[in-house]
């Protein structure tokens, strides 16, 4: 269960020119910008939920997932995940929850995959017998089985990627952040990821939330839809509410970001 | 040579936005001469006749070395080659329609010079300042002035040439790091950046002076304190002159060679 | 602890993926250290003592600046890159997961190289122990081991220093290794040869001479206090402050996540 109550961040940002003089007018005089990347954001996720979490750029979803990993500290607001406050207790919360940077690795680049497995299990403390059980699991059904020896940086974006999400599912998390995990794979890839996410939540009742810009991620995997702009909820429903008739997800899309401004 | 010209611009202008950095090095560089001049002035102290330079060519060698320090050290080579080479684009710029060892050696000088530029003026200035024994202080007479000018062009044609040399044989290595580091801690012991020359041990000293190493700083530093003149100078001139000729041509050499790996291999 | 073991036999597996490359700088590293020694070497070929300190003191004193600063890289040079964990995003990664942050910028490079400083440190160490002129006893072996010690935890508390540093500002300060660097290529002569004004600096401000002249002069035989013995062991208070400023650069860290 991941409760978020009027969530408010702002970030003060100086502005400055380029220059050598402007250089050292700031240093005695600085004038700052204040940039609301979360004005007030509520929503609740239930256990076992989908959710696509969708924005265009610098609407204020990373900073939300931020706060949701620990990363980041609000100005004001509540936010709870399994009863936990993320900044307060980090390091109990974060055993709980797996997070997947599509445009970063966790993964060692010099050596073979499973080495990066092995230290994870000692990072997160996983029980040897738990281990072994969830590693054969994701091997399994990610089809890691023959790359799991071969150095990261060997592999293919897309072996890469299914490695990543193995990555953080060692632990079994109860809660899955997935950061535009489909982008710059090939179409079977991505495929093949989108099956996972979506077996993962049956099998596991594991709560996905998903950032991405990738429309079919979101057609095919959230149930829910969570739109932010300008650091505000503009909406939060099913896919079906928000489309009227059969047209394109694309287009729909495009549609609300008109609507709302943003 | 209006192509060389237009490199060494952009270079230099590139090096002008470092400002801070710039800042901070020179802070770096100030605090290390004379930590290094106290640590001579302790030996000086302890027994002034084994000091074979007096305490005022001491703290002029160590000032200048500090000014010059990305001019004629193997440590002020161009790092972006490294990452060409490193990354494998070598082969695109080896199949350019020029004199790619002119044109990498002009680069190479260009930043070597920009980067001193830069660093120099303030450290010089500023040591001038310093009262004696500790300041930079004036170079004999005119003569010497100009000799030490043109043993400074000199000593750039050298490293610099020796540089071109350890960019080349880095070309095959993945990770030229560690052949790099090997060349300049050679190099800076040889060229009297650790201790100087004139601290060597009797007849070490004169073979170390016959290397190619001792042709690049250890001569003009050596001139213009006053510590080297006469016979001596001009033969440490001379050889200068020998290696800067020897150096680039087997840079030259090398660089045919590994054109015709490239067109033979195709890179 | 069995978790950093992991991370060493990663970071050892990783640098033998390219063995080549990773001997050179073995090597290269070796001879950084070794010149400055035959540095030393010539400079005594040519004066009997500095400010009354024999070549086998001096070598000694070397070997143990050397060996606490070789071993604070080859442990701490994480906080080196810190800078680049954090315009990478590793950073957040770290926070990701459930161990220290520290324990884990550390775990983050392990740097083999240094072995051939460490690999020069020990044969000089050896060489001096030797040669000097001291009456080993077991207060002054214990003595040297504090030093070196208090070397390690010095330069490391410098390195995170440097690391926190990059909490606060993008552009790199440089001026933060004259304080590492510097300290190592400066510290191989007994402090107290550079006068009065840079012994006080080094015993109130940055503590090097807590680690190093004054503990030396007890090794020495200089002086019987055998109090100095212990100050290497609070020369380590300095990283009460060094842990604050990465503590405040963390915090910061978490609200502006930047």
């Amino acid at each position: 269960m991941i409760e978020v109550k009027d969530l408010r961040k702002t970030f003060k940002v100086a502005r400055r020119e380029a220059g050598f003089g402007e250089a050292v007018k700031a240093l005695f005089h600085r004038e700052y910008e204040y940039i609301h990347a979360l004005d007030g954001v509520s929503f609740s996720i239930r256990d076992g939920e989908m959710v696509g979490y969708i924005g265009p750029n610098g609407a204020g979803k990373s900073s939300t997932i931020k706060i949701l990993s620990g990363i980041l500290t609000p100005d004001s607001g509540i936010c709870t995940v399994g009863g936990r406050t993320p900044w307060k207790e980090r390091r109990a919360h974060v055993k709980g929850i797996g997070v997947v940077f599509g445009q970063r690795s966790q993964l060692w680049w010099d050596v073979p995959v499973i080495d990066s497995f092995e230290l994870l299990k000692e990072i997160y403390s996983i029980p040897g017998s738990v281990y072994s059980k969830n590693l054969s699991e994701l091997t399994e059904t990610l089809d890691l089985s023959k790359i799991v020896k071969t150095p990261a940086r060997q592999l293919s974006l897309g072996q890469r990627m299914r490695c990543e999400i193995a990555a953080s599912l060692l632990h079994d998390p109860k809660v899955l952040f997935l950061d535009e995990p489909t982008i710059g794979l090939d179409a079977v890839s991505k495929l093949a990821v989108r099956d996972f996410i979506k077996r993962r939540n049956q099998d596991h009742g594991t709560t996905v939330i998903l950032t991405t810009h990738d429309m079919q991620d979101i057609e095919a995997l959230a149930s829910r839809i969570i739109l932010i702009g300008k650091g505000k909820i503009l909406l939060d429903g099913t896919l079906d509410d928000i489309r009227r008739g059969g047209e394109h997800i694309d287009e729909t899309v495009a549609e609300l970001y008109k609507k709302f401004d943003v | 040579m209006r192509k060389y010209l237009a490199f060494f611009r952009t270079r230099f202008n590139m090096g002008l936005q470092y400002r801070t950095a710039a800042i901070a090095g020179l802070a770096c560089q100030f605090f290390w001469g004379a930590m290094a001049i106290l640590a001579f002035k302790a030996f000086h102290d302890t027994d002034p006749s084994s000091f074979p330079m007096s305490l005022p060519a001491m703290s002029s060698y160590i000032w200048l070395q500090q000014a010059l320090l990305t001019l004629l050290t193997m440590g002020g080579m161009d790092n972006e080659f490294f990452s060409v080479i490193e990354s494998g684009n070598v082969a695109y710029e080896l199949c350019r329609p020029v004199d790619v060892y002119g044109m990498w050696y002009s680069r190479s000088a260009a930043t070597r010079v920009s980067n001193a530029l830069l660093r120099c003026v303030p450290v010089i200035v500023i040591a001038a300042l310093l009262p004696a024994p500790y300041g930079l202080s004036a170079p004999p007479d005119l003569l010497t002035f100009l000799t030490f000018l043109l043993s400074l062009v000199l000593a750039l044609a050298v490293i610099n040439a020796m540089g071109m040399i350890v960019y080349m044989i880095t070309f095959h290595t993945i990770t030229p790091r560690g052949v790099r580091l090997i060349a300049v801690n050679i190099c800076d012991f040889f060229s009297g950046d650790i201790i100087p020359l004139p601290f060597f041990p009797a007849g070490f000293k004169e073979f170390v002076e016959l290397l190619p190493f001792s042709a690049t700083a250890n001569v003009p530093l050596r001139i213009y304190s006053g510590d080297l003149h006469g016979p001596e100078m001009v033969k440490l001139m001379l050889l200068q002159v020998f290696w800067a000729a020897v150096l680039i041509a087997v840079g030259k050499l090398i660089e045919r060679r590994e054109l015709r790996r490239v067109t033979v291999q195709g890179g | 602890m069995k978790l950093y073991l992991k991370y060493f036999e990663i970071h050892l597996k990783s640098a033998m993926q390219f063995k080549g490359s990773f001997f050179a700088t073995i090597i290269s590293q070796f001879l950084t250290a070794f010149t400055v020694f035959l540095g030393i070497t010539f400079m005594f070929g040519r004066f009997n003592s500095v400010d009354g300190f024999t070549y086998e003191e001096v070598v000694l004193c070397y070997a143990i600046i050397l060996m606490g600063f070789g071993l604070s890289q080859l442990f701490a040079s994480g906080f080196k890159v810190f800078d680049s964990m954090i315009g990478n995003g590793q950073f957040d990664r770290i926070l990701c997961r459930p161990r220290n942050e520290i324990f884990q910028v550390l775990s983050q490079r392990i740097d083999f190289v240094r072995l051939g400083m460490l690999f020069q440190a020990v044969v000089m160490l050896v060489y001096s122990l030797v040669t000097c002129p001291v009456d080993w006893t077991f207060s002054r072996v214990l003595t040297v081991i504090f030093m070196i010690a208090g070397g390690f935890v010095l330069f490391s508390a410098l390195f995170l220093l440097d690391g926190s540093i990059a909490f606060f500002t993008i552009q790199g300060l440089e001026v933060m290794n004259v304080f590492t660097y510097g300290a190592l290529e400066h510290g191989k002569y007994p402090l107290s040869i550079y006068g009065r004004k840079m012994l006080t600096f080094c015993t109130f401000v940055i503590p090097y001479a807590l680690i190093q002249y004054y503990p030396l002069t007890y090794v020495l035989g200089r002086t019987e206090r055998l109090w100095y013995m212990f100050l290497p062991i609070i020369a380590c208070l300095f990283v009460v402050p060094c842990w604050i400023v990465w503590r405040i650069g963390v915090s910061r860290y978490k609200s502006t996540g930047s």
